[in-house]
């Protein structure tokens, strides 16, 4: 019996996930500004994704207000180039601002446990959003523009956002892979299976729950920013609205919960729904929530999660594999 | 005539199997001991029967009808009522609202006929549950089961977490109940009691029944043996 | 003066958050659920008032008697399709089955009624507009009374219901411990499914005032939610009495936040449960950790 973890088949797709990561790097040299604003779209749907997955999945932090980050993100761009930064370090800026407010925050928010937490982040991220709707500065409820970027031919300032959006994209599902991988990955492992147990054999379950809470907040941050600059014009009610969160949950939901390949998953799936359903509105957003319930009740291992265990499918090797050799004969 | 009817129950949790093809009957007005050390599977066994545990596989009947499928307070209505481990009374409740809450069948036992047979509960009519001692917690909990006038009477493990002077008296009261008409299961882990207060005895080891006899034909030896599964085939 | 009459006018708006909260209160006290849906169930309770004032002309109060068995059916579908088998799973099954239902029924508004903001203060008559000035400076609407006194009929009458019928007891004892409930004989099952419909049913009279005493729209669910839920904990989870004084306090927090700048009315009630959950859950046990 042999405890493995690289599998020739998680060898060769993580092979092809480091040509993707690179190929997608060509994509404004090859497309459009409008395909390039699309495929950004999806980059920052893969990161939310992957980052309330972090959470919900391995961190059991079920978060209804992730929205709060994505909004400090947008608007911290906003704040950070108001003061004269030149707009692309400003982004950046803007999403370590997110990240270190995630902090302070997480000394309220992890004292509470599964529905509370839930509903108050969302409280959080409402009261975010008063507070950002009462600054003149910033637009106040009508919303402001990022006109800074204007300075940018509309062909670079996509390219450039793109290429920002991929490299967070690519730095923060990097830092989960790792993460995973790493013994804290295991522990993350063993609070959400039996958070109590864990904690009884010294595994400091506070401080990992932070981690990971203060990794989303880079992350949804990241997003808000890539969001913001994706569309120019930023208001506090779209920004910082709830729909972020169900969009959220379903890809999550849908993709699989708990499993690294799921939440991308289910990024691709909602890029594809919205981009073909272009009209969007209400029906829409029904068939979003109904097929959301149904994943929760019926399917609760998103679509990968049941193939990965009716498979045995494992593309990426986060996990470990007990492997039987040839001709070892089984014992008891 | 045979009141309960139990046919290669299958029980799990999960992965790990607790009941392994048990079969056994209990005829009308007897007392069953079961007994076997922790993990035995005896009290799974008992909600089973019960209809808080769903088995895996077999059948459980009652006076000849499959009740295997039936949820537990229906089968309480049927005259099946389990006293359970831990007495689980409702804390929030008083003792009289917890003996008014449970389900009630016609027959000898009600409010009044209960507190008169556990006379240290009158004056804690109306005390929260969870006040109670640990003797009147179980007074509680099998007045509780006794309010639904059941055929067939569960006991898992009325001594737990007693002091001996307690399970003494819970077993004096019980005396006045048990030996009517009702059929008895009790879970005991005290040999001694088990053997005084039943008239069959079934020993159960890792999921399965290793003994089955009479009280009066046994002695301590083939008990302790098959309790602790010694001199089993290597 | 003026302090005064905020405060007041605090506690009727407190009264009608306390009935917003009720329902999310019993169903977390008896099933461990929050329902994410429960702000737009309110909101769905007041369109259907709303369809039969404008299709009969009666008065929502009246309207309301007959929307009640709709709400109430509507309860028990909840239940027994969505809740229960979210029961049977983990803990964060209950929690997205409602969000996805909130999102649901939020849409399903949208569609059949328009986003157009709408009110039936007009069609309550009198009681909409009828005040008094005790003093100068104290008015009492007589809306602000009617509200009040229902929510505390309402707690009053649900206290009864819990401390001295069967059903109450045992709804009260399968909170408890619902697996010692069945074996005592009683029906979880339909426990839980009475639950639901009242708690349905209450949220439903919160849909009503809100549809009186302020405007609504398909989309004013997840405030009543918010506020609902901010209620509740203020007053302690799974406290009745408690839901009912944690809604006065959220009222008055918003009032006397109103005072300072209408804009921060809001605000000044998330703070207040901000500052709730950091004393319950966080400060206060560390400081006694410290003191021993």
């Amino acid at each position: 019996m042999r405890v493995q973890r690289w599998t020739r088949t998680s060898k060769l797709f993580t092979g092809a996930t480091v040509a993707i990561a690179v190929l997608l790097a060509a994509v404004p040299l090859v497309f459009d500004p409008d395909v390039v604003q699309k495929l950004t779209i999806l980059l920052y749907l893969v990161l939310l994704a992957a980052m309330w997955n972090a959470l919900a999945g391995y961190g059991g932090l079920l978060s209804v207000g992730q929205q709060a980050f994505i909004g400090i993100g947008a608007y911290g761009t906003v704040f950070f180039t108001g003061l004269g930064v030149s707009p692309y370090p400003a982004m950046v800026l803007a999403m370590l601002a997110a990240g270190l407010i995630s902090v302070p925050i997480s000394f309220i928010a992890l004292r509470l446990r599964a529905a509370q937490f839930a509903i108050g982040m969302w409280v959080i991220a409402e009261a975010i959003s008063i507070v950002v709707r009462l600054d003149q500065n910033l637009g106040a409820g009508t919303g402001i523009s990022l006109i800074q970027l204007n300075q940018y031919a509309p062909n670079f300032r996509q390219a450039y956002t793109f290429w920002l959006a991929l490299a967070f994209t690519v730095i923060f599902l990097s830092a989960l892979f790792f993460l995973l991988r790493s013994p804290l990955g295991l522990s993350l492992q063993a609070i959400r299976d039996d958070e109590d147990a864990a904690r009884s054999l010294g595994v400091r379950v506070a401080s990992r729950k932070r981690l990971l809470f203060v990794l989303a907040g880079f992350g949804c941050g990241a997003a808000g920013v890539i969001i913001g600059a994706n569309t120019l014009f930023i208001e506090p009610g779209s920004i910082f609205s709830v729909q972020w969160s169900a969009y959220m949950i379903f890809m999550v939901l849908v993709g699989g919960l708990g499993t690294f390949e799921g939440p991308i998953l289910g990024a691709i799936l909602l890029f594809g729904i919205q981009t073909t359903f272009t009209q969007g509105g209400p029906w829409y957003l029904v068939g979003l929530g109904a097929t959301a319930a149904l994943f929760a009740l019926a399917l609760p291992r998103g679509i990968w999660g049941t193939l990965e265990e009716r498979l045995g499918l494992r593309l990426l090797p986060v996990g470990y594999r007990a492997v039987e050799k040839k001709g070892e004969e089984r014992t008891a | 005539m045979t009141l309960l009817k139990v046919e290669d129950l299958d029980c799990r949790h999960g992965l790990l199997q607790a009941v392994r093809g048990v079969s056994f009957e209990v005829a009308q007005g007897e007392t069953v001991a079961l007994i076997g050390a922790n993990g035995a599977g005896k009290t799974t066994l008992l909600r089973a029967i019960a209809g808080a545990h769903k088995p895996h596989g077999g059948r459980v009947l009652l006076d000849g009808a499959d009740v295997t499928s039936m949820p537990a307070h229906r089968r309480v209505s049927l005259g099946i009522a389990l006293v359970p481990e831990g007495r689980r009374l409702f804390p929030s409740l008083t003792v009289e609202e917890n003996l008014r809450v449970a389900a009630a069948r016609r027959g000898k036992w009600t409010v009044q006929s209960v507190l008169e047979v556990f006379p240290l509960l009158q004056p804690r009519r109306h005390m929260a549950a969870a006040n109670l001692s640990g003797g009147e917690q179980q007074a509680v909990a099998i007045g509780r089961a006794l309010m639904s006038n059941p055929r067939l009477l569960l006991l898992d493990e009325v001594s737990l977490g007693l002091a001996p002077i307690v399970v003494d008296a819970v077993y004096r009261s019980l005396a006045g109940i048990l030996g009517e008409d009702t059929t008895v299961v009790v879970v005991e882990q005290d040999l001694t009691r088990a053997l005084k207060v039943a008239s069959r005895v079934i020993c159960m080891l890792e999921g399965r029944i290793v003994l089955e006899s009479a009280a009066s034909s046994l002695d301590r030896d083939r008990v302790v043996s098959a309790y602790f599964g010694l001199k089993r085939p290597a | 003066m003026t302090i005064v009459n905020a405060v007041l006018q605090g506690i009727f708006l407190g009264a009608f958050y306390a009935v917003l909260a009720c329902g999310l209160s019993i169903m977390f006290g008896v099933m461990r659920i929050i329902n994410l849906a429960h702000g737009d169930i309110a909101v769905l309770g007041a369109y259907v008032v709303f369809v039969i004032v404008q299709g009969t002309g009666m008065s929502p109060f009246v309207a309301f008697v007959v929307a009640l068995p709709v709400m109430i059916v509507l309860g028990y579908l909840l239940q027994l399709t969505i809740l229960e088998r979210s029961l049977k799973s983990g803990i964060l099954t209950p929690l997205l089955a409602t969000f996805g239902l909130s999102i649901v029924i939020q849409n399903l508004l949208l569609i059949k009624f328009s986003p157009d903001v709408r009110s039936l203060g007009g069609e309550a008559g009198a009681v909409t507009t009828s005040s008094w000035q005790v003093t100068s400076g104290l008015s009492v609407s007589a809306l602000g009374i009617v509200i009040l006194v229902v929510a505390v009929l309402v707690f009053g009458a649900l206290q009864l219901f819990l401390s001295r019928t069967r059903a109450g007891w045992m709804m009260r004892a399968t909170a408890d411990d619902a697996d010692a409930a069945e074996l005592a004989g009683i029906d979880s099952r339909g426990v839980y499914a009475r639950a639901t419909a009242l708690a349905v049913a209450i949220a439903a009279l919160g849909g009503l005032f809100l549809a009186i005493r302020s405007v609504f729209d398909p989309l004013s669910g997840p405030t009543q939610l918010i506020f609902a839920f901010e209620a509740v904990v203020i007053g302690g989870m799974g406290r009745l009495w408690g839901t009912l004084l944690g809604g006065l306090a959220l009222g008055v927090a918003q009032t006397l936040g109103a005072q300072v700048n209408p804009e921060y009315s809001a605000l000044s009630g998330h703070l207040l449960f901000l500052a709730v959950l950091v004393v319950r859950y966080g400060g206060l046990r560390l400081s006694f950790r410290a003191a021993r």
